[in-house]
């Protein structure tokens, strides 16, 4: 149960905004039917007495189904609904060009740190936006609302993973502007977020050097599928074991296209070579 | 864990489905997942026990055929064999390595009853 408004949707994502208490807005209401369907209590005795797996072919007579038995070829992508939300995301920010990036990474790698450092940089040329992505708290989504730019929290709940759906609830709460800038903070994990498309241009991963230079090889699916890798805070190189030119060969073997970052966002190192990559795309896009 | 949402993905699309075709229940699930589509086909079908409880799929077997992954190199064009993304071409040690397949998460068909 919502713990907010008291409904009934139980783990479903939520939208929060920072300083609006009152403000959330549930994602899943009308869009996900599938779990709630109505049962008939005749059907789930009548599924119960053959609920044994491996003996599905009622071979012993004891049961007779009326009517045909067909199969019919569906070959369709699972994941086919949700990349189709994905595309009209897309199509929606290039009616307005907006330049949309999806930063992914492991708790604690500095996501959110990157944005309140970029961002007070790339105000000064393009309005800028973000959707937050966490299982709980509106943390994140306060820390850049504190740097004035239009933000919202999306509380996955017991997800772990925004899908293009929660995304575009979220735009519709968001008022972008054209020819802007759109960061979304996927939630930390480097696994799941990987296989769903929200309708970004690019996908950022961010690394630190704290995390160990085999995780490109540990972690591949979402290495393969991103355009960009951060590795962030250099600063930490002389204290830890991290062989940055390993961790990098690692991350070009499981993707050869990926264009390379070497950041602190403490120091501010190697950030201006990255913002100037950005700003080019920008430009382009 | 994103066996659940998916599990929960492929019973939406699958009782749309058997509803089109005016089936009463759905005997079986076929399914294709390569062996480098990053999903774990024995977590999905449990997942997919759960999700179907009180669908038309509560009594589907689920099948799933798994593919395997073949690379083909960008520089001589040799294809061979691949267990994941970081694939070296056994003919010129390039790794302009293109997956050809193995990435294929797709459901296959239904079996309906009506």
């Amino acid at each position: 149960m919502c713990d907010t408004c008291g409904c009934s949707s139980d783990g479903g994502a939520v939208l929060r905004k920072p300083g609006e208490s009152d403000y959330h807005v549930h994602v899943s209401e009308g869009a996900h039917g599938h779990a709630h369907t109505h049962s008939h209590s005749g059907e789930e005795l009548h599924a119960e007495d053959h609920h044994h797996e491996g003996h599905h072919d009622h071979g012993d007579g004891s049961h007779h189904h009326e009517g045909a038995v067909r199969k019919i070829v569906l070959e369709q992508d699972v994941l086919q609904k949700n990349n189709l939300l994905a595309e009209r995301n897309r199509g929606y920010f290039e009616a307005k060009n907006i330049f949309v990036l999806n930063f992914l990474s492991s708790p604690g790698s500095g996501k959110t740190s990157l944005l309140e450092k970029i961002i007070p940089l790339m105000q000064q040329r393009f309005p800028v936006a973000v959707i937050e992505g966490d299982q709980q708290t509106t943390n994140d989504a306060d820390r850049i609302h504190a740097l004035g730019v239009e933000v919202i929290q999306i509380n996955t709940g017991s997800g772990c993973h925004l899908d293009a759906l929660m995304v575009n609830r979220a735009v519709r709460e968001l008022d972008l502007q054209d020819n802007s800038l759109l960061c979304i903070e996927n939630v930390g994990n480097l696994v799941c977020p990987a296989l769903f498309d929200l309708g970004e241009a690019l996908k950022v991963v961010i690394i630190s050097v704290t995390e160990g230079d085999d995780k490109p090889l540990k972690y591949p699916t979402i290495f393969h599928e991103a355009d960009i890798c951060i590795l962030n805070k250099i600063d930490l190189l002389p204290y830890v074991e991290f062989d940055v030119a390993k961790c990098r060969e690692n991350a070009m073997r499981v993707n050869h296209h990926l264009e390379w970052f070497e950041v602190s966002v403490k120091s501010g190192e190697g950030l201006a070579v990255w913002l100037e990559w950005l700003e080019k795309r920008l430009v382009r896009h | 864990m994103h066996e659940m949402s998916i599990a929960l993905s492929i019973i939406e699309a699958v009782e749309e489905k058997a509803r089109e075709e005016g089936a009463g229940k759905i005997s079986g699930v076929d399914l294709v997942i390569g062996k480098i589509s990053g999903i774990e086909p024995e977590s999905l079908k449990f997942c997919f026990s759960a999700a179907a409880k009180g669908t038309l799929a509560e009594d589907a077997v689920l099948m799933v055929e798994e593919p395997e992954g073949t690379g083909e190199c960008g520089d001589c064009g040799m294809r061979f064999p691949v267990t994941f993304y970081y694939a070296e071409c056994p003919g010129c040690r390039s790794l302009r390595v293109k997956i050809v397949s193995g990435e294929e998460f797709l459901i296959q068909s239904i079996t309906i009853e009506e």
